[in-house]
């Protein structure tokens, strides 16, 4: 992928990264739907094979809190491309890539489910890992590791009654 | 007597007499509770509750080289209505804990329960949000096997006494276990765990001053300022 066309293409707002053999592209969050629609028809990126994402909370040098990470292959020449964007409390949303890959559906859900980023246009955002009833969202840096005690909040059975 | 002695056999020094009580051979009396403990204690039928490694131990136990027949518990029953012994092998999520309930009391009664290695008894090195602390806060449990987990050999010792734990309290009818009404493990709620949800709801419901508070404070603030 040539980098500068690229960012010529969406008007020089991206910034590149590179270590080893891994290729990032920093885009910022409004142009994201833009550079990844471009990507897939113009790049030939046809399979999206990761959607993760950092919470860089208390992160020294860290400006923006949550790095959302777009995995990206070219299944022809085995081009990998790695594709960040950042979000920011209070309600951090981003537009869903499912209209372009479909994987998008189950690892954009569980982006949603462990740190609480709306997609928007996800066709079912549920959570994905933790039970329908939970609250927060559990890799989140300021979330307990112990929890909030939802992993104590059931009935107590006795012989008695069992 | 009713009982047809062989010929030759009659008289109080006839080997198939039972010299102690009067009895034939082959009779013996004892109580009903007695009778069918010994029954129910040599044909546990296992539920096996495997969630972690602990079933692959369990498996072991179950195969030839520990052979678990020896002990009438190798029939392993993946319904629950057919099983009196639940052994519970490995950590239980958050997730998985009605799950474990819901087959516990499907579970006909008489039933018993063995928390398996250190997991499912004190929830071991997971002490995350997503794993119960000890499946005993939860469900009633008869026997904790300790390890991490446990040689086949220690869960065959704690089957045995099992065994022995029906043998002497089971009774026919099951009646037991009514009497047990009240909870025998620890507390589902540690007092730390009640601190973390007071800061959770803290944090939820962001600290605001109400209207009253903030009314009165900006004349204090106006009046300190010159």
């Amino acid at each position: 992928m040539d980098f500068a066309a690229l960012n010529e293409h969406l008007g020089g707002v991206l910034k590149s990264e590179a270590f080893r053999d891994n290729n990032r592209v920093i885009v910022p969050a409004n142009r994201l739907e833009e550079l990844m629609s471009h990507l897939k028809h113009v790049g030939g990126f046809d399979f999206l094979s990761d959607v993760t994402c950092v919470d860089y909370l208390e992160y020294p040098g860290a400006t923006d809190r949550f790095g959302v990470v777009y995995v990206l292959v070219n299944t022809a020449t085995r081009e990998r491309l790695i594709v960040k964007t950042f979000v920011n409390d209070p309600a951090p949303k981003l537009p869903s890539m499912y209209s372009l890959w479909k994987t998008a559906d189950w690892t954009e859900r569980e982006v949603y489910d462990l740190f609480g980023i709306h997609f928007t246009g996800h066709p079912n955002l549920q959570r994905i890992l933790c039970p329908p009833e939970f609250e927060s969202h559990a890799l989140r840096k300021d979330y307990p590791l112990k929890g909030r005690g939802e992993r104590h909040n059931f009935p107590v059975i006795t012989r008695a009654e069992s | 007597m009713a009982i047809a002695t062989p010929a030759g056999a009659a008289g109080s020094s006839s080997p198939f007499v039972n010299p102690q009580k009067g009895l034939p051979d082959n009779v013996f009396l004892t109580t009903l509770n007695a009778a069918s403990s010994w029954a129910r204690k040599n044909s546990l039928w296992p539920m096996p509750f495997a969630t972690a490694c602990c079933g692959i131990e369990l498996m072991a136990t179950a195969s030839s080289r520990h052979d678990l027949a020896r002990f009438g518990a190798e029939v392993m029953r993946f319904s629950p209505r057919q099983c009196d012994l639940m052994i519970v092998a490995g950590r239980v999520a958050m997730k998985m804990m009605p799950v474990l309930q819901r087959i516990w009391l499907q579970m006909p009664e008489p039933k018993w329960c063995i928390s398996m290695g250190a997991c499912a008894c004190t929830g071991g090195v997971f002490d995350t949000y997503a794993v119960v602390q000890g499946v005993d806060r939860f469900i009633p449990v008869d026997l904790y096997v300790p390890g991490c987990p446990p040689r086949p050999e220690q869960l065959i010792a704690g089957i045995m006494q099992i065994q022995e734990l029906v043998q002497r309290t089971g009774t026919m009818q099951g009646t037991e276990f009514q009497y047990r009404n009240r909870p025998t493990g620890p507390a589902p709620f540690d007092a730390d765990e009640i601190i973390r949800i007071r800061e959770g709801q803290l944090q939820l419901t962001p600290l605001e001053l109400p209207v009253s508070l903030k009314q009165a404070q900006t004349p204090t603030l106006t009046q300190a300022t010159p």
